[in-house]
């Protein structure tokens, strides 16, 4: 699905990330690990387009090489991201949020405002589960709660036909419940045949949904394992081991 | 059974009006203020409000700054503000004096007047995206360089756009339709429309509004940021060049200080037409109305008889009441 080769990056003469090898097979989900500072959105980062590594890091998708990887280019090949709240625009109605940055739109930029309110109108009640009379295709997404916030961020990136779905501490500031539907919808993404990558603090919460763990630190892949060679206990054990020392047991 | 139809209708009815009301707080708002101020004018001075004279002249003035107000609107959504237009409106009226006075094709002069003003909205974007230098503190600067620059080409001096009196040219920029509508408010209406649709039915203001609202958030997206915020900018240039154009055409004579005393009055109406400071909302019909609230102002209050002192002292209270007014407004139907 992804491969990163030797993909560095470095910011002036702070070097994020050094020689990452890192990929994502096709109905995985890779649960990714860090502190903070550790290179993980750094990382993502690459994947969607936003940063370019520095010279010599190679990145490919479905086995083919591209060279230059903006974010329209990263969404056409199916990454799609689910950011922390801050993914959306908060006094934008919800039409707008669901085709943030990629409105559908005829030959001269005209926007087709009534299928986006259509489209979106579809997906809050198939998907989103909104039944409520008051939330509208208009309403502003800042009167949402936090999990109804995530649940159109994640909505928005599964209906573009995402292949690789990153999910970036999609759990931060929500409640048990609200975190609950999140993880569900996690496990959701491997059977629709489709490859995730999960960023999270806390790894009670990764843990249960991903299918491998890569762990980063100070830049660099610290190690990585399949669930089925460690337990939660022995990886929090080593996640310890690995803030104090910088390697990985 | 009748009536439990019935108040599910009317519970319907009433959710269509409230939801009516919440989408368009702010736009009743304004309305709303311009119909207390108009009541009031009207009953201070009903001999002047209820003869077609004064809105003659709203329609003749407003538009000098009410042109460059609706572009504004767009460059305050996304979270920038522009004070140089003031001096841009003065360069492109010189651009367009020093054409015709060389080729003596009005035509052409426009156009070179309408891209001196283009390229100079375009170098405030490029100035602001490109050393990421806050936009107030870039259009102070180029404020002060144009109006600089156009005090050393001219020397101070003026020049008389007499050449231009009754030709087409200047019918169709400032003459009067059927001897009652000012050419320059029916431009406004244009320019407004065509604000409207580019804000609110085209992929470029679906931009402007994502980046007012979540800067980061529109990058990640994939929206060209520094592409939309110098468009954004260019387009206030090439309004403001139009509108210098507009005020010196009705005085056929270019001024070097043309712009001066444009500044507060533009930005009144974005801000007064509920647009917010902090981007991210904002609306065309809003900085529309606006203009003319702040335009009836001065006019209505000399109107009503008080003596012109009283303009700022009414100006700065009717700005804060509105603005106090909206936000409650908006508050109440969040």
């Amino acid at each position: 699905m992804l491969r990163l080769v030797n993909v560095s990056k470095s910011f002036g003469e702070v070097k994020s990330l050094q020689n990452v090898n890192f990929e994502v097979w096709p109905g995985e989900v890779v649960g990714l690990l860090g502190d903070n500072g550790a290179g993980k959105s750094t990382l993502v980062k690459i994947i969607t387009g936003y940063h370019q590594p520095d010279p010599g890091g190679e990145i490919y998708f479905h086995g083919r090489r591209v060279e230059q990887l903006s974010v329209p280019e990263a969404r056409k090949l199916g990454v799609e991201t689910v950011y922390q709240e801050k993914a959306l625009a908060d006094k934008q109605s919800l039409w707008r949020n669901i085709f943030m940055g990629r409105e559908l739109a005829g030959k001269f930029g005209f926007l087709d405002v009534k299928r986006m309110r259509r489209e979106t109108e579809e997906l809050m009640t198939s998907k989103m589960g909104f039944t409520s009379k008051a939330v509208t295709t208009d309403t502003p997404v800042r009167t949402l709660s936090g999990g109804e916030r995530q649940g159109v961020a994640i909505t928005r990136a599964l209906y573009f036909q995402a292949q690789l779905i990153i999910l970036d501490e999609p759990t931060m500031a929500l409640s048990l419940s609200e975190t609950r539907k999140v993880l569900d919808f996690v496990t959701s993404i491997p059977k629709a045949g489709k490859s995730a990558i999960f960023i999270d603090h806390n790894i009670f919460h990764v843990y249960p949904v991903v299918d491998r763990i890569v762990v980063l630190d100070r830049g660099r892949i610290a190690g990585e394992f399949t669930k089925a060679e460690v337990t939660l206990d022995e990886l929090i054990d080593r996640l310890y081991h690995v803030a104090k020392t910088g390697v990985l047991r | 059974m009748d009536t439990q139809l019935d108040t599910r209708r009317k519970s319907d009815e009433r959710s269509a009006i409230s939801r009516f009301l919440r989408g368009y707080t702010l736009q009743i708002g304004i309305v709303f203020v311009a119909l207390l101020i108009w009541t009031f004018f009207a009953i201070g001075s009903p001999q002047t409000f209820f003869s077609y004279n004064i809105y003659r002249a709203f329609m003749s003035t407003t538009p000098f700054f009410a042109i460059v107000a609706l572009p504004m609107t767009l460059v305050v959504v996304t979270g920038e503000i522009d004070l140089s237009f003031t001096s841009i409106m003065s360069f492109g009226v010189l651009v367009f004096a020093t054409v015709m006075t060389f080729t003596g094709n009005l035509w052409l002069a426009m156009l070179a007047c309408l891209v001196a003003g283009f390229l100079a909205g375009l170098l405030n974007g490029y100035l602001i995206v490109a050393f990421g230098v806050p936009s107030l503190v870039v259009t102070i600067g180029t404020q002060f360089f144009w109006r600089g620059a156009v005090q050393v080409l001219t020397g101070g001096n003026g020049a008389s756009l007499l050449a231009t009196r009754d030709t087409f040219f200047y019918n169709l920029l400032v003459g009067r339709l059927f001897g009652l509508i000012p050419m320059q408010m029916v431009w406004t209406v244009v320019i407004a429309v065509l604000t409207w649709v580019f804000l609110n039915r085209h992929r470029f203001g679906a931009h402007v509004y994502l980046i007012g609202d979540n800067m980061e958030s529109a990058r990640l997206m994939g929206v060209n940021v520094a592409q939309r915020k110098m468009l954004v900018f260019a387009w206030v240039g090439i309004a403001a060049a139009l509108a210098g154009l507009i005020a010196s055409l009705e005085v056929t004579y270019y001024w070097p200080t043309l712009g001066e005393g444009y500044l507060l009055n533009t930005l009144s109406s974005v801000f007064l037409g509920g647009t917010s400071v902090f981007g991210g909302s904002g609306t065309v019909f809003g900085t529309f109305v606006a203009s003319f609230i702040i335009g009836a102002i001065n006019a209505g209050i000399v109107a009503v008889g008080l003596s012109g002192f009283w303009t700022q002292l009414i100006y700065g209270l009717i700005i804060v009441l509105s603005v106090i007014l909206q936000t409650v407004i908006g508050k109440r139907f969040a």
